[in-house]
């Protein structure tokens, strides 16, 4: 299984004839997405890379029954291209689109999301789910099918941090970029909330940077709600205050938003954070070990009595965040003691 | 993108919203000039891109013309955390009764704009923020509805108790958000917001910062941007469309994408090195971009070594490689250079990069550590480009 695309998702490209969209519509066909067609007004009639191109998304979605779009337009007709997504009736719509301006975003969501419509960015790589389907930039070359679900608010970060869970041989079953902008259609605590639904994916990992409280907010998730493990890497701890850091979104201002709030709010949370992307495999491993040894606990406890059941929430509850975390408690110890 | 106080106060008075008689002038000669004219006591204030320019004493209240003469005197020319002040605002001193704050904020959590108000004015707010929250009030206003006359009444209403303030306040309050709107800020701050005798509210302060994604449809307020107050490096980027900032520190790094510049970096300090700089290249993998890359990072003298990371995805190692040489044979760099290219078109990529001498690395721990140590042995050669 996996999240937000698959084997059914079938999907437009908006700007298709520009220099990104042309590019990305062939890769994305050439990993297996099922390309239905493509939108450049004016170039209506003619194909593409074999995708027929059409003038607007209404005659697009009707032709095609499209339900996914992805947008490669410039950033001044970007927020239009999403309105018309929306119109058009397509259910998920993710802008890969650099430099939409926020206050126009803040219109936007109100509107897509009052239609029930998932939006993904705007100024994010994209999503893929491994072998079925891949919708934006991400290079297809470096996943690999398996367990892990991969969230991040950066593009050649997040491919540094599969890239090293692919090397050491754990696959992920959808990696997803929410987007490096301030307001995106997206937020971490969505995607969990998804990965923890899918039945395929058995841990988590997060990668954050400075800027906002999303990472906090999405520590706070997962510590109340998730059971599966999530691993955590945060960009940003040498960024100096008031600069703003590439993204929009990638800025600490009037003190907030550092990363080492954000680790702090994680490890509180029993998310433990890799120094470095290659350390991110280990701590999967690591987690995943606990996981299994915490279900076989549960397993040995629901044969023994009847009142299994109740038992096994507090073994799943325990087990993994004893020795994960064994740091956040040694602290909350040394507090008390001052 | 930080503009001004007079410029915002420019566009603030072009809104409606009521400010002092006030002139931006860059001589003493021209400060004395208005003093004269005002014939009243005025305040003389710093223009400069930093918080707490009061308390660094860019801020003066100046009795009569020849007080005016003196303060402008000090503060042209004077340094405010490292930035000098070319130009100084002289605005009619005002009498004071009482001192409000008004900002406007992207709330990124409830993706809104979001109204504050507080009684207490005057201040540095994320001073308020933090002791005294519950004398700030919030509104969040709807994005698609706009600000209604009654919100602005109800948050005045938290200011004042005087119905004609009140008034007074909610249309400034509705102005100011029609300027956030109308110039795509990210912030715009009225700090602070005075009452004064005669029962009037002035905004005596101003603040606008605007969203740079909204910069391609705000010619006017692009054309504001001081380019005395940034740092020569980062315009020269931001011109050649690179994400670049000056740090402290010795190693020179130029990586693809904003993540993954932040996340090298980070490791870049946790190996114990210190970064000379964030340089995000982008996307595309024009050569050219990695030439200017290159020289930009030269230019630091502090620069002991320089560390490439590029992770190929839609950037393709061999134009990144292109770059590098085009790079090396135009600048002749004297401090080494350790390159990891990874992803799309690497082999081609480690072919073109033969030409030339380079140190590589396969990974990224494995770059940066290798950068930090040619960096210490290159300590005392003290090599840059000739």
């Amino acid at each position: 299984m996996s999240i937000l695309i698959d084997k059914k998702t079938k999907l437009i490209v908006q700007g298709i004839t520009g220099r990104d969209g042309s590019f990305h519509a062939e890769q994305m066909k050439k990993y297996g997405t099922n390309v239905v067609g493509g939108v450049t007004p004016g170039k209506g009639g003619t194909k593409l890379h074999g995708i027929p191109v059409f003038d607007n998304m209404q005659e697009a979605v009707a032709k095609t029954k499209a339900n996914t779009s992805v947008i490669y337009v410039p950033p001044p007709f970007a927020i239009d291209a999403i309105y018309e997504a929306a119109d058009a009736g397509i259910k998920l719509i993710v802008c890969i689109t650099e430099g939409v301006p926020a206050n126009d975003m803040m219109k936007v969501y109100d509107y897509v999301k009052a239609k029930g419509i998932r939006m993904i960015g705007p100024n994010s790589p994209g999503l893929i789910s491994t072998d079925k389907s891949k919708v934006g930039i991400m290079p297809g070359n470096i996943v690999k099918k398996g367990p892990v679900g991969v969230i991040s608010r950066s593009g050649t970060l997040t491919y540094e941090a599969i890239w090293a869970l692919t090397c050491a041989g754990i696959g992920q079953t959808t990696c997803l970029g929410i987007g490096g902008d301030q307001i995106i259609g997206t937020n971490f605590i969505d995607v969990l909330e998804m990965f923890e639904a899918d039945k395929a994916t058995k841990a988590v990992v997060m990668i954050g940077e400075i800027g906002g409280t999303d990472e906090e907010q999405a520590a706070k998730f997962v510590k109340k709600k998730m059971t599966k493990p999530v691993v955590g890497f945060i960009a940003g701890r040498m960024a100096p205050p008031g600069k703003r850091m590439g993204h929009a979104g990638a800025i600490i201002s009037g003190g907030s938003g550092t990363a080492d709030d954000k680790i702090k709010a994680l490890n509180a949370a029993g998310i433990p954070v890799a120094a470095s992307p290659t350390e991110i495999p280990d701590l999967i491993r690591e987690k995943l070990a606990n996981k299994k040894a915490a279900s076989t606990k549960k397993t040995k406890a629901s044969a023994k009595t009847k009142t299994g059941a109740r038992k096994k929430v507090a073994a799943k509850k325990t087990a993994p965040k004893a020795s994960a975390r064994a740091g956040a408690k040694a602290k909350k110890k040394s507090t008390k003691k001052r | 993108m930080k503009i001004h106080e007079y410029q915002a106060r420019g566009i603030f008075a072009s809104a409606g919203i009521p400010v002092p008689r006030g002139q931006a002038v860059s001589t003493v000669a021209d400060a004395v000039a208005v003093a004269e004219e005002y014939a009243r006591p005025v305040m003389v204030k710093a223009q400069v891109h930093v918080g707490g320019r009061g308390k660094a004493g860019g801020v003066q209240y100046a009795e009569n013309v020849e007080a005016a003469r003196v303060w402008a005197q000090k503060i042209l020319g004077m340094e405010i955390k490292g930035l000098k002040v070319n130009t100084v605002l002289v605005t009619e001193a005002a009498d004071i009764v009482s001192e409000a704050y008004v900002g406007i904020v992207i709330d990124r959590a409830s993706k809104a704009p979001v109204i504050m108000v507080s009684a207490a004015g005057g201040i540095d707010i994320e001073e308020v923020a933090a002791k005294t929250p519950e004398k700030i009030f919030k509104l969040a206003v709807d994005p698609q509805l706009g600000l209604r006359v009654y919100q602005a009444r109800d948050l005045a209403a938290t200011l004042y108790r005087d119905i004609k303030l009140i008034r007074q306040a909610a249309d400034i309050i509705m102005k100011l958000y029609d300027v956030y709107w109308k110039t795509d800020a990210s912030l715009v701050e009225i700090n602070p917001l005075i009452t004064t005798p005669d029962g009037k509210v002035v905004a005596i302060d101003a603040k606008v910062n605007i969203d740079d994604n909204g910069l391609f449809r705000q010619k006017d307020i692009a054309a504001m941007r001081d380019l005395d107050a940034e740092d020569p490096s980062e315009m020269e980027a931001r011109e050649g469309d690179l994400s670049f900032v000056s740090l402290n520190g010795n190693i020179g790094c130029m990586v693809n994408g904003a993540g993954l510049a932040m996340a090298t970096m980070d490791l870049v300090k946790h190996y114990g090195g210190d970064p000379a700089n964030f340089l995000d290249i982008g996307g595309s993998s024009n050569p050219q971009k990695v030439l200017t890359a290159m020289s930009i990072i030269l230019r630091n003298p502090n620069v002991r070594a320089i560390l490439i990371n590029i992770f190929g995805g839609i950037t393709r190692c061999d134009d990144v490689a292109n770059g590098i040489v085009m790079a090396y044979e135009e600048l002749r760099p004297e401090v080494p250079i350790v390159v990891r290219l990874t992803g799309t078109n690497e082999v081609a990529a480690r072919k073109i990069l033969k030409k030339i001498n380079l140190e590589s690395a396969a990974t990224l721990d494995e770059v940066v550590k290798k950068t930090i140590e040619l960096a210490e042995t290159d300590a005392d050669s003290a090599g840059r480009v000739a």
